[in-house]
């Protein structure tokens, strides 16, 4: 399952047999539920389900709430999304624990800080939580699973991401390298 | 035949429980193939680890051939397949945000996930910037609202924008994979490889 390079470095599997395994997924995933992956949607879900109980008087007059029940039916947590992001807790904790991963702790470059990197995890997520309402769908649902089903849009938001960040890489350059 | 669980072949519940299923495998590839970390998410952008490319392409290329074949075989009904909709501006700006996002990060949300389950605390705290951005949307939607629906195209495919049959896009995908792996064995070769 794992390749082995050099000793003492993480091993991780071939990229392309990963590439292969994904695309499987991602094929049964249309076989099956006429759908691809995602993961922004699970957080979609989880935020209108907690306005919802925290303050129903506002999601019921908000409009981003309403139009959210004009486009799914059911209770948001009852979600196709919602299980398959519990299955990539599930999947990705057991890859970790079989490939002895499973560590609390902060990755980041040797020249910053822990804070430094947390700070800016906090700032990307924020981000990346914005644009993938904009986007109708992440790295995951917008531009994998579009590339799949030959989506314009998908593809569009595929090359604008990996664009936008590319055009930023100098500025940030210190956190990584 | 497929897709089954809009051809009623299989029940809602278990198609829920086969998202899981799903997700289970998502996930575990993803870890797998090294997802869970920033560094090696990163090297992307630094040209000092290509798998972000090596695996997003593959399995982009793979998910999209097997459709067409399925369809050629006639297992899948590729109308009734979800296609994403196309709303060009929203489609453009939130991608160029998620860009923003993934340079300053290092995850994207899926990945975030996979990082997390296995102890990351950046994975953790990078999940808890995305709940505030997506609340952020939700309660500022009047803000975005005009953009977020602003020219909308319907659900085109690219093979139909560009007027090919979506099995000459296929092969022009495939060989633009094929050039783009080869240029990653190439830069990675360029760069030094980082330890993490």
């Amino acid at each position: 399952m794992e390749t082995t390079k050099e000793p003492g470095r993480t091993r991780y599997m071939n990229p392309y047999l990963g590439g292969v395994l994904l695309g499987i997924v991602l094929l049964a995933a249309n076989f099956i539920s006429g759908r691809g992956l995602g993961a922004s949607g699970a957080i979609k879900s989880v935020v209108v389900a907690t306005t919802q109980s925290v303050a129903p008087g506002y999601a019921a007059k908000t409009k981003y709430f309403k139009e959210y029940h004009e486009e799914h039916s059911g209770s948001p947590m009852k979600n196709w999304l919602v299980f398959q992001m519990l299955g990539v807790l599930v999947g990705g904790f057991a890859s970790g624990a079989l490939a002895g991963r499973l560590k609390f702790r902060v990755e980041h470059s040797p020249k910053i800080t822990s804070r430094r990197r947390l700070v800016f995890a906090l700032l990307g997520g924020i981000f990346f939580g914005i644009g993938s309402q904009l986007g109708r769908g992440c790295t995951s649902g917008s531009a994998l699973s579009g590339m799949a089903v030959l989506s314009f849009g998908g593809i569009i938001t595929m090359m604008a991401l990996f664009g936008g960040a590319y055009a930023l890489a100098y500025f940030f350059r210190k956190n990584w390298i | 035949m497929g897709p089954l669980a809009v051809n009623d072949i299989i029940s809602s519940n278990t198609n829920f429980f086969l998202a899981f299923v799903i997700g289970i495998g998502f996930g575990f590839v993803l870890e797998q193939s090294g997802f869970s970390s920033s560094r090696k998410l990163a090297g992307l952008f630094y040209g000092y680890d290509m798998v972000v490319l090596k695996v997003f392409f593959t399995g982009g290329v793979t998910a999209m051939l097997g459709l067409l074949f399925f369809s050629l075989f006639g297992w899948v009904d590729l109308n009734m397949v979800y296609v994403n909709p196309t709303f060009l501006t929203s489609a453009i700006v939130g991608g160029l945000v998620m860009g923003v996002g993934f340079i300053m990060g290092g995850f994207c949300p899926g990945t975030s996930f996979c990082g997390a389950a296995i102890g990351k605390l950046d994975a953790m705290v990078f999940i808890v910037g995305l709940f505030i951005g997506v609340y952020f949307f939700a309660f500022g939607y009047p803000m975005f609202e005009t953009m977020y629906k602003s020219a909308n195209m319907g659900s085109p495919k690219i093979s139909t924008m560009l007027d090919i049959s979506d099995g000459v896009f296929a092969l022009i995908l495939v060989i633009v994979a094929l050039g783009m792996f080869y240029v990653s064995e190439w830069v990675e070769k360029k760069f030094p490889q980082k330890e993490y």
